[in-house]
């Protein structure tokens, strides 16, 4: 029993001896490679065998002459990751790993910038992540200079210069002051995507009536509607005007139309006219006695 | 002394054979990665998905079936792994990925909440086999790094690679 267990173990021992053997002394891998680059592996010994070359990320195989050296042409093996490599000679069966990186050099990007609308004078309200590949799209995972600029409306262009973390940057930028389409680039070496942010005014800021008689009625009028910023309400925003009188109450909403809001009323001596929008409350009136 | 060393062989072979085994997860805890606060119902959502890719990725490289990564992978990271299928294929070869331990990190939350990147430390084994002939069995340990986006289903898998540690 206990010679037969010592002959195992000695099988055991010389066969691990044996790959030790073949991933040292048969198979010279690089320790990695950049993608899409030519490359060799050295091969000793005699004969002939097939190497493989695995990956989730690609797969080759090729027929070999031991002792000579293989070579990959330039594209060929392109995908990044970690790679086992297999040498099966008649003889012996040999085996390694070795990583293909990604090319530093960006090739494309995947930029992302939200919203694509919103309303101006927003801190912090755009933001952009780019992720930065290689032109095997091979993630870039060495640090890479990013640009975010947003530009385009009046008022300077923000820009930002952001270190990418595993191929990844990201900003937040304001939206401008004005209205308008801005313009959110990202670049990555010579690589450039843009993406087009529109910035639409925010809420009314101030609401203001006036009122003139018209026969019978009166008609009731906002100044121009604009937000905090100056700009103007976009039409098709409600605004409300609400007359009481006597205990009575009348309500009418008035899409802007051309930036105004306008509406007629029935004349009551003391009637007290008001304005509002969303959140904001214009003036109030008291017409007559 | 020669029966214990048969049934633990045995065992091994079943598992690898069945993968029927859950992989260990070590997953480092963190309420914010960058620029959005995780909530824990993301981030328990975002691993059970990733690990569940390994295990399409494992299926569909051993059977060699393209269709079997629809459920967990998107994009880039679908289009790659097809195409080494493809290759696959096209050689006679399969390949049986058997992912026993992962060590997950979330590393990256974009600011819309519309792709969360991860760092994984994954142990697995792995065997070649060309034309039905098993050529090898090799432990690795690797550091992947993926990017996942959400679906009306689950998270899936945009991106997928391995870098050196």
């Amino acid at each position: 029993m206990r010679s037969k267990f010592s002959l195992v173990s000695l099988g055991l021992v010389l066969a691990a001896a044996h790959v030790a053997l073949a991933q040292n002394g048969s198979l010279h891998l690089p320790s990695a490679v950049e993608a899409g680059s030519a490359f060799s592996i050295q091969t000793v010994g005699s004969g002939n065998a097939v190497l493989y070359i695995v990956g989730p990320g690609q797969v080759l195989r090729r027929d070999v002459q031991l002792g000579e050296k293989t070579s990959f042409a330039s594209g060929e093996l392109r995908n990044a990751g970690h790679y086992t490599a297999l040498i099966v000679g008649d003889s012996f069966t040999g085996n390694g790993t070795f990583d293909v990186i990604a090319a530093n050099l960006p090739a494309t990007m995947s930029f992302l910038a939200k919203p694509s609308r919103l309303s101006v004078d927003l801190h912090d309200g755009i933001s952009g992540v780019a992720y930065v590949f290689d032109s095997y799209q091979n993630l870039i995972l060495a640090p890479a200079q990013v640009l975010f600029q947003l530009s385009g409306v009046a008022g300077g262009a923000q820009s930002r210069t952001v270190l990418t973390h595993n191929g990844v940057a990201w900003t937040r930028m304001n939206s401008a002051s004005k209205e308008g389409a801005a313009q959110f680039m990202a670049r990555a070496g010579t690589v450039t995507a843009t993406r087009v942010i529109q910035q639409v005014p925010g809420n009314p800021c101030t609401l203001r009536i006036t009122a003139h008689p018209s026969g019978q009625r009166l008609v009731v009028q906002t100044d121009p509607v604009r937000d905090c910023a100056g700009n103007a309400v976009p039409d098709g925003t409600i605004v409300t005007f609400t007359e009481t009188y006597n205990g009575g109450e009348a309500t009418v909403d008035v899409p802007l139309k051309r930036g105004f809001a306008q509406t007629e009323l029935p004349s009551h001596d003391g009637a007290r006219i008001s304005v509002a929008t969303g959140v904001v409350m214009g003036n109030e009136i008291r017409w007559g006695k | 002394m020669r029966y214990p060393i048969i049934i633990v062989c045995s065992v091994c072979l079943a598992v690898f054979a069945l993968g029927s085994v859950q992989p260990a997860l070590h997953q480092e805890t963190t309420d914010a990665v960058g620029p959005r606060p995780l909530e824990k119902s993301t981030e328990t959502a975002v691993v059970r998905d990733y690990v569940q890719a390994w295990q399409s990725l494992s299926v569909a490289l051993e059977q060699n079936r393209a269709d079997l990564l629809d459920q967990n992978f998107v994009g880039a990271a679908k289009e790659r792994l097809a195409g080494t299928i493809r290759e696959q294929a096209a050689l006679g070869i399969q390949t049986r990925y058997r992912d026993s331990a992962h060590d997950v990190r979330l590393a990256f939350y974009s600011p819309e909440g519309l792709s969360i990147q991860l760092v994984d430390t994954v142990d697995y084994d792995v065997q070649i086999v060309d034309h039905e002939r098993l050529l090898t069995l090799q432990h690795v340990r690797a550091r992947y790094i993926a990017v996942l986006t959400p679906t009306e289903e689950r998270w899936k898998v945009r991106f997928f690679q391995a870098a050196p540690e």
